[in-house]
């Protein structure tokens, strides 16, 4: 029983200060990251490749998603709203529930899950295959060469994807509240101008994208970088980029929201 | 040997935790010449050269190159070192998503302000010298082993360096490739006037091409001498190692209680 629990504890603690010791290295490595950026936005073509794979590569799904969701979204909100005479609303319902939250919650998922497990595959296969060990042989900073330029390529196509995201959503809304349903297109597109604000709900799912960008890429360099060098080393990051950036996405959604809520 | 050497290694030691890898080295690899680090798998041939490459740091012992002690060396000083450097990686390390000219070109084009033209011709030089001029539009996954290897050689000379390191250059090879890689290692050098450290356990190769060989068993040097000498050597462990003999001072069995003691115990877990 003393022995059970001594064993509990240890392996407690060695999980704990694995995680503390984890935790200070992506810190350490998001300062290097930092202070090597200047050097790699010397070479833009790097970073604007990396949007290319990771923003564009990554719009159809995006888009499609987007799309679903927007049409998803105009026939519940119709359900709800015509029960109480309010169905010329649904144009603002649609686009407050994209601009604010779904728009940059699930494309942040999407994107953790499309642009980020391969952009941690192959940072830890270059890893596996020795390409990195190569580079920094040859003089050439790996993190500068191909972590920042990921990094940054995922923090600048985020705020995009998400922005496309709600606006092909509201598209999809529109489709099925005005199109299929018959909902006034008027009264959808005039109510929706007056009651979204800039600030308020673009400029802070604006923000929000961004932050989940900032996090979501952070993390796929990350794994991508410490993957034990192996198969399965490799395969277990993708895994944690996926897991931890949702995890992630989702508790900054939360502090984020709580600090743009204004109870009005 | 010579007295002008290029790298020169005083009782060097290195332990991963507690597990010492390496322990008092003592080498020299004269200016100009081919020198061979031969022994068995694990026993720290890899790891030396990654400290005189400075990806390690020795944990006792000096290491110089050039005259300038390597682990005593700042980040900007080590990547000025690695840039007179060229390393061949064990299977190639070939940056896979870029065509076989711009694996060449690429040390030219983060390193040098060389005019497009002039790194094209330089490309064509470097594979033209490992007979792969006519393969510079491949892909890497297009390449067999063999010519990987040899890709990844004219891009360890792209920029002439006086020091190249070769990891295990023959691991994995067909005996024609085998053939072509040593003989590519020995010309090269002296084309380049260049000096040449050899990882290798591919003893019979190794000693048909390179001008002084060391032997490294646990971690210490056995044995050392001119590719005459070591096959004429009468040590144990060198002959088993030459001859390719499967028990001697390298023991078959990895060490372990007594078979019949373990097979009694039956507690022995996967």
């Amino acid at each position: 029983m003393r022995d059970g629990m001594i064993e509990l504890l240890r392996s407690l603690g060695h999980a704990l200060s694995g995680a503390f010791q984890t935790l200070g290295f992506a810190a350490r490595f998001f300062t290097t990251i930092l202070a090597c950026s200047g050097q790699s936005f010397r070479r833009l073509h790097l970073t604007i490749r990396e949007i290319y794979f990771s923003g564009f590569q990554s719009l159809l799904i995006i888009l499609v998603s987007g799309l679903f969701i927007g049409m998803v979204l105009g026939m519940q909100g119709y359900e709800t709203l015509q029960r109480y005479g309010s169905s010329e609303a649904l144009g603002v319902l649609v686009a407050l529930s994209l601009t604010r939250e779904l728009g940059p919650v699930v494309s942040a998922l999407l994107f953790a899950s499309r642009a980020g497990s391969s952009i941690t595959a192959e940072i830890g296969l270059m890893k596996a295959t020795e390409q990195l060990t190569a580079m920094d042989m040859m003089a050439v900073n790996p993190i500068a060469r191909v972590v920042a330029p990921r990094f940054w390529g995922g923090v600048i196509s985020m705020p995009l994807l998400a922005a496309l995201f709600s606006a092909i959503g509201v598209f999809g809304g529109y489709l099925v509240g005005v199109v299929l349903i018959g909902v006034d297109e008027g009264a959808f597109w005039s109510q929706m101008q007056g009651s979204v604000d800039f600030r308020l709900d673009i400029w802070n799912g604006i923000v929000k994208s961004f932050v989940f960008g900032i996090a979501v890429s952070l993390i796929a360099v990350f794994e991508g970088y410490d993957a034990v060098p192996t198969a399965e080393g490799v395969s277990a990051s993708i895994k944690r980029t996926v897991v931890y950036s949702a995890l992630a996405i989702l508790a900054l959604d939360l502090v984020l929201t709580s600090f743009m809520f204004r109870g009005v | 040997m010579p007295t002008e050497c290029l790298v020169r290694i005083n009782g060097v030691s290195f332990a991963y935790d507690d597990r010492p890898i390496l322990k008092g080295i003592d080498m020299e690899v004269p200016r100009g010449k081919l020198v061979a680090i031969m022994g068995n798998s694990g026993c720290g041939k890899t790891t030396l050269l990654r400290l005189i490459g400075g990806q390690l740091k020795p944990t006792g012992g000096e290491l110089l190159v050039d005259g300038q002690s390597v682990p005593a060396m700042a980040h900007d000083e080590l990547y000025a070192m690695r840039r007179r450097m060229g390393m061949l990686f064990q299977f190639g390390a070939l940056f896979t998503d870029i065509s076989v000219f711009e694996n060449v070109a690429y040390l030219m084009r983060e390193h040098t302000d060389l005019p497009e033209e002039i790194i094209r011709d330089m490309v064509l030089m470097k594979l033209n010298a490992v007979g792969l001029r006519g393969a510079h539009h491949l892909m890497p996954a297009e390449l067999s082993g063999g010519m990987a290897r040899r890709v990844a050689l004219a891009r360890a000379i792209a920029l002439d360096p006086m020091l190249i390191l070769y990891d295990e250059p023959f691991a994995g090879l067909d005996p024609i490739s085998m053939g072509v890689i040593g003989q590519l290692i020995r010309r090269l050098n002296d084309a380049l006037g260049a000096t040449t450290l050899l990882v290798t356990h591919d003893v019979q190769e190794a000693l048909s091409i390179a001008d002084y060989a060391y032997f490294v068993a646990d971690g210490q040097i056995v044995a050392r001498g001119t590719p005459g000498e070591i096959r004429a050597s009468s040590d144990p462990f060198v002959h088993q190692f030459v001859f390719g003999e499967a028990d001697g001072p390298v023991h078959f069995h990895y060490p372990a209680p007594p078979f019949e003691e373990e097979l009694m115990r039956g507690d022995v877990h996967a």
